[in-house]
């Protein structure tokens, strides 16, 4: 007879929920989700079989939006209301973006961020990957069965703090709890190292759609360890897609064509590449809406010579982090390549030369990335087993600093730098009497600000009258595990303390995020309010179980008094979550969350003091 | 809020505060303790103990930059023994050396200009004898004869190597983009 069970005091009665999560690999050409099953991590398929899907949206006039694969005709069809490679505008302006004068589209130029005019009005890149990752989503909710708990978003390990900020965003619009935004060639380590319990020092090649990343890790023990990443977030096979169809324009005899027929031209030249993987010659042939015929027969040899310095364009970065890295090419164990355009022969060869040794193409280039993403989502939604038990140690790509006089730029913080991280340098007054301060951030390696990416600006207003040079005002720059910056700033020498924090979004405000998803029509009123209760409500779940389990391993570390006050706030919060007020449990759960904060300190302490011990203990064995 | 930052980045990872140490026993402690207080550990946590996680987080990371990298181990060992290095005045310098800092300058100027990535090359080269030398005597200043006034100048040396070392390195890159 099965005997009946009685948990301990203190514990959950429920057994540990398996918490469904997933990776999103949103890519400019195509976008994948994947999750991990019975212990494996594999690509969740649409209905149809597909596990990849064209990062294409088509905003129809009828207010209908057709997504991937159904937007896939509708590119030559209506090129100016059908967005690919939306990636590319993510967090950048007009200025930044190349090749702009080809393209179907009607920008409207904003500040921070472009804007895309369509027939369903003016979308932001963040709100047109917002409705590709929502499809994503909903497959794999209807695939895994429940909402789920969170996902890891990649990223480009090039992508600066606006790129970044913007692909977060887009998730949270698409309704997605982002647990953590991964650099693509990072998570395409993950899923190598640990398929192959690889040890050693790699690089990971990622030639996306229209990225480029070079990242040397070095794996040892179940430890992950960027050691320096380059790259160029403007380059990708979009590119050789390009120089392609300037070709294709150089040798037809036919006028400017249409917007319609060079977009039509545009995925003949991309179809052409594709087939020159594979084959030494390949022929255009088409009917343009023009009435004009193009009939083109290109060999290998000539589109290696047309795309050559495109490939020259991945060498320099990848030296660059190599030298950043401290390492030669010889040091290198294996290279694994990333990304569909790494499938070109004349890349594999140039790596291959570089490195002095075959690329590692054990892998499918275009899942990769979404794997690795899977498996770091379910180690981060807490459903780690004993096995699971490694480190990723990543870095900020590039450097982070601010403006000094002249327009130069003051780095905080250097490229290659492990996050979190964070470095606080102290400014002065220039004049008798300032009170305020204005501060712009910056991202870039150039020593002039105008040769940088402008992060922020702000003020530091209330410092104290004082003689210039008397004022200390420190500047704290802080960031995460996203690499995503927040800069702090307050003046020291006087008693009185001024500070501002700034967290950097730009072009879209949290409001704004706010405001887009109250009025995405699948958020009706009710539905928000009832989103955010169930929000609340998991968070108070998740406080609950997890303080619980803390007070039964260390509840010695609080007094009696401490402890009564922590369970008594517990009592609360379980009564509030089960009622339907979210306000109240909303203000419940950031007070549990802040009367926790000092037991959480002491159970970390704890932990660093034992570790501390153990390494004594291996000393005295030695 | 009592997070315990009061060890020295030594302590922190169980090493005895020379300049010699080793380095594979630093980069075990280092991820011994990042395994324990990695923001990836608690992200299925409450905000508590994610804040509580970054902090730690950044604070290893801190530790460990630091004690990796030999000039900023010379500088913080200095620091710990009341020494402050971070001043860049060079007035207690030989001036010797301050010579010698002036024609490397001019030699890299020179060869930066005329393109020649084979001088920069045989510079950065003959630099890393210098560093080299320099290391040798801040170990020798702060660990054998503890006389730190000698290690502070030798700290000095080796900021100037580093930073003539980094300018070539940017020479060199520049060639070949």
């Amino acid at each position: 007879m099965a005997l009946l069970q009685i948990a301990e005091p203190g514990m959950s009665t429920e057994p540990h929920q398996h918490r469904l999560a997933v990776g999103i690999d949103l890519g400019t050409t195509n976008s994948l989700v994947a999750t991990v099953r019975n212990g494996i991590a594999v690509c969740i398929n649409d209905d149809e079989g597909r596990a990849l899907l064209p990062s294409i949206v088509h905003y129809r006039s009828d207010g209908i939006t057709e997504l991937g694969w159904a937007a896939q005709g509708a590119q030559s069809r209506d090129p100016r209301n059908t967005i690919v490679s939306v990636k590319r505008f993510m967090g950048r302006g007009l200025k930044d973006v190349t090749h702009v004068e080809s393209m179907p589209y009607d920008f409207v130029d904003a500040e921070g961020m472009v804007r895309l005019r369509t027939a369903q009005g003016v979308k932001s890149p963040v709100e047109i990957s917002a409705d590709i990752l929502k499809i994503l989503r909903t497959r794999a909710e209807a695939s895994l069965g429940g909402e789920l708990a969170g996902a890891v978003i990649t990223v480009p390990a090039y992508f600066d703090d606006a790129q970044r900020q913007a692909t977060k965003d887009a998730a949270t619009l698409a309704g997605l709890n982002v647990l953590r935004l991964l650099n693509e060639p990072t998570a395409a380590a993950i899923a190598y190292g640990l398929d192959n319990s690889a040890e050693g020092v790699y690089a990971v090649f990622d030639l996306g759609g229209g990225t480029f990343d070079i990242s040397i890790l070095r794996l040892s023990r179940g430890v992950f360890e960027v050691l320096a990443t380059n790259g160029n977030a403007a380059l990708g096979g979009d590119d050789f897609d390009h120089r392609l169809f300037c070709w294709v324009l150089d040798n037809a005899d036919i006028a400017p064509p249409s917007l319609q027929d060079a977009r039509r031209l545009l995925l003949k030249a991309r179809y052409a590449k594709e087939h020159l993987s594979a084959n030494t010659d390949a022929t255009i042939n088409t009917r343009l809406d023009s009435g004009e015929r193009v009939e083109l027969t290109i060999a290998r040899d000539t589109f290696v010579d047309i795309t050559r310095n495109l490939v020259g364009k991945t060498l320099a970065p990848t030296r660059k982090a190599l030298r950043d890295a401290g390492l030669e090419p010889s040091d290198v164990k294996g290279v694994v390549m990333v990304g569909g355009a790494t499938r070109m022969p004349h890349i594999q060869r140039a790596i291959g030369e570089f490195f002095g040794q075959e690329p590692l193409n054990n892998l499918d280039p275009d899942k990769v990335v979404a794997l690795g993403a899977a498996i770091q989502a379910n180690v981060l939604a807490g459903n780690r087993r004993a096995d699971d038990d490694w480190l990723l140690l990543d870095v900020i790509p590039l450097s982070l600093g601010l403006e000094t006089m002249g327009g130069l730029t003051e780095k905080v913080i250097v490229r290659n730098s492990t996050i979190p991280i964070a470095k606080a340098q102290e400014f002065t007054t220039y004049k008798d009497g300032q009170t305020a301060m204005a501060f712009h951030v910056v991202q870039g390696e150039r020593e002039l600000v105008s040769d940088c990416r402008s992060l922020a600006r702000f003020e530091l207003r209330g410092i104290p009258p004082m003689v210039a040079g008397a004022a200390r005002i420190r500047v704290t720059f802080q960031v995460d595990a996203d690499g995503l910056l927040s800069v702090a700033a307050r003046e020291m020498s006087s008693g009185i303390e001024a500070s501002v924090t700034v967290k950097p979004s730009y072009g879209l405000t949290d409001d704004e995020i706010a405001g887009m998803l109250r009025s995405s029509i699948d958020h009706a009123t009710d539905d928000m309010q009832a989103r955010a209760l169930r929000e609340h409500q998991v968070e108070a779940h998740r406080l609950i179980e997890a303080t619980e389990a803390a007070l039964v391993e260390d509840g010695n570390l609080l007094d009696a008094a401490e402890r009564a006050a922590i369970t008594g706030l517990l009592d609360n919060l379980r009564r509030l979550a089960a009622g339907r007020d979210a306000k109240s449990l909303a203000a419940a759960v950031a007070e549990a969350n802040r009367a926790t904060t000092e037991f959480a300190a002491r159970r970390m302490n704890q932990s660093v003091r034992r570790a501390i011990a153990g390494q004594k203990l291996d000393e005295i064995k030695i | 809020m009592s997070t315990d930052f009061s060890q020295d980045f030594f302590a922190l990872f169980g090493l005895t505060p020379n300049f010699h140490l080793d380095p594979l026993a630093l980069e075990t402690a280092y991820h011994d303790l990042q395994t324990r207080v990695h923001p990836d550990k608690f992200a299925h946590l409450p905000d508590a103990d994610k804040r509580v996680s970054m902090q730690w987080a950044t604070r290893i990371n801190e530790a460990y930059r630091t004690l990796k990298s030999p000039l900023a181990r010379a500088q913080y060992l200095l620091h710990l023994r009341g020494v402050d290095t971070a001043t860049e005045s060079n007035t207690t310098m030989p001036s010797e050396f301050l010579i010698e800092q002036m024609e490397w300058r001019e030699a890299v100027d020179e060869a930066r200009v005329a393109e020649d990535a084979d001088e920069l090359e045989k510079l950065l080269l003959r630099l890393k004898h210098q560093y080299a030398a320099a290391i040798e005597e801040i170990e020798r200043d702060l660990d054998k004869s503890h006389d730190y006034p000698a290690a502070a100048a030798a700290v000095r040396r080796l900021m100037f190597v580093e930073k003539l070392q980094h300018d070539l390195l940017d020479a060199i890159e520049s060639l070949e983009s």
